[in-house]
């Protein structure tokens, strides 16, 4: 059976971390399928889970009750999904979509969030991955709030 | 440290009389989008040739409103017709958009510098287009297409606000289905019946692989864009004298007389609007100059 011991090895999120780290991260791995048009996550529902897509896309929609759903990021092989399971009440802020059929390794959050917790030299490592991701989101998500093509700003 | 291109070798001899018009008549009169339109002028002498280079502009003159500065959008091999896409957003580009075919308009020009496109043969070719910024950066593609095998890797990045706004949507087809050009658009917001990218156009970066010490990145739209294209470029190890912005400030002469588009020590009109990066980084964020 495919170990997804190299695939992690390999995808940037985890470069730099050692062995023996990734070795525990595996423990709470899986890998996922989701046809297109099928919801990963709903907004409001459970999030103890994030993902890093191996292939196809996924939507992050707001569901407006005069608008309907309106997409506000759509994420692509290679990229990582979720971080609401990191912090309490677990709960995902959007509903996730897959707009293609995708590919996706999954992580369960209670899984990690016990081993983080057990290993702090893992949680900090964890961390600092999702905090550069989280900088990168919060700086772009600015930028589509300036609304930049609209007016002249 | 000296530009890797000039972007100054712009055809000034073009430019005969600067400050009086030239009558022009709308030959055909396409809407892009809900509030951009798309003109195609011959003159009304019949005979005057429109030579341009790929970022060049012109004064585009509405009698009795006013003039505004717009860049060419069409092809720089084809004299004519001179070709316009324009946003209506004040008193000119409004007055301009109800123009009916065979209606006339006064043009000067064409003024300013062009995008280092000749320059930058035997490299790959980074455009990056924010909203309206498409339009100066058509010209590039074609020319850039026309002459494909002198150039690498071909990439268009295109960011809009709404699917709604995406510009020139038939040739975006045309130029995604060939083989030698990466076409990536991405939009701010969208429905769900939209399967493209949806984000700014600085994610539309990290898809693709790059190399930054062969590769000439051209950029235009919104200058909060352009900055943030800009950083995003120099952490990915692109030099300053790479990346070329066009910036667009309010003119009036177009020629450097009046002072009204003087940026620090430049005036956008003479020696823009396209600049290497490096010529304009301290003037980018400044609220005066
Ligand atoms: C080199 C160059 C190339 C250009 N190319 C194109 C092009 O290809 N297509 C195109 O559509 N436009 C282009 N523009 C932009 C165009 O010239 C301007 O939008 C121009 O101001 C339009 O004139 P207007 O009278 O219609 O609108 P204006 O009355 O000038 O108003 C335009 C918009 O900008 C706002 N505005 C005006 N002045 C200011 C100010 N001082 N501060 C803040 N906001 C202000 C107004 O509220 C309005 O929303 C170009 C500009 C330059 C300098
Ligand atoms: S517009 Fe008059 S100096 Fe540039």
């Amino acid at each position: 059976m495919e170990t997804l011991e190299p695939i992690l090895a390999a995808h940037p999120f985890f470069t730099g971390m050692s062995p023996e780290l990734l070795k525990l991260l595996v423990g709470c791995a899986s890998n996922v399928k989701y046809d297109a048009g099928d919801f990963i996550s709903r907004e409001g529902q459970d999030a103890s889970e994030f993902f890093i897509i191996r292939q196809g896309k996924v939507a992050l929609e707001l569901f407006s009750p005069t608008h309907g759903p309106i997409t506000v990021e759509t994420l692509e092989d290679g990229e990582v999904m979720g971080w609401s399971w990191l912090l309490p009440p677990y709960r995902s802020h959007f509903d996730a979509r897959a707009v293609v059929l995708t590919r996706a390794i999954r992580f369960d959050g209670k899984c990690l969030r016990g081993k983080l917790e057990e290993d702090h030299h893992l949680g900090y490592e964890m961390l600092k991955r999702f905090v550069k991701i989280i900088v990168e989101r919060l700086s772009a998500t600015r930028l589509q709030l300036l609304d930049i093509y609209g007016t002249r700003v | 440290m000296e530009p890797v291109f000039d972007s100054k070798a712009a055809p000034k001899e073009a430019v005969l009389t600067p400050m009086a018009p030239e009558i022009f008549r709308v030959e055909k009169y396409r809407k892009e989008t809900h509030d951009t339109y798309t003109l195609e002028l011959r003159p009304a002498s019949g005979t005057a040739e429109h030579q341009f280079r790929a970022g060049q502009f012109n004064m585009l003159y509405k009698f009795g409103v006013g003039e505004a500065a717009i860049s060419i959008s069409g092809n720089p091999s084809l004299a004519n017709p001179l070709i316009h896409t324009i946003r209506a957003v004040g008193a000119v580009t409004k007055a301009i958009s109800k123009l009916k075919a065979g209606d006339t308009i006064g043009v000067r020009g064409p003024f300013g510098s062009c995008w280092p496109v000749q320059e930058a043969i035997g490299n790959d070719v980074l455009i990056i287009a924010g909203g309206i910024g498409l339009a100066p950066l058509r010209p590039v593609i074609y020319q850039v297409l026309a002459e494909r095998r002198k150039y690498g890797k071909v990439f268009l990045l295109y960011g809009t606000r709404t699917p709604d706004d995406l510009l020139y949507r038939g040739e975006l087809e045309k130029w995604r289905a060939r083989f030698d050009m990466e076409v990536l658009a991405t939009v701010d917001r969208a429905s769900s019946d939209w399967h493209g990218n949806v984000g700014v156009v600085t994610t539309l970066l990290k898809k693709l692989v790059l190399d930054p010490d062969n590769t000439v990145a051209m950029v235009c739209g919104p200058e909060i864009m352009m900055r943030f294209v800009a950083m995003d470029l120099i952490k990915k190890d692109f030099g300053l004298d790479r990346i070329y912005v066009s910036m667009e400030r309010n003119m009036k002469c177009g020629i450097g007389l009046c002072g009204h588009c003087q940026y620090g020590p430049t005036f956008i009109c003479k020696d823009g609007p396209v600049y290497a990066y490096d010529r304009v980084i301290g003037l980018l964020a400044r609220r005066e100059i």
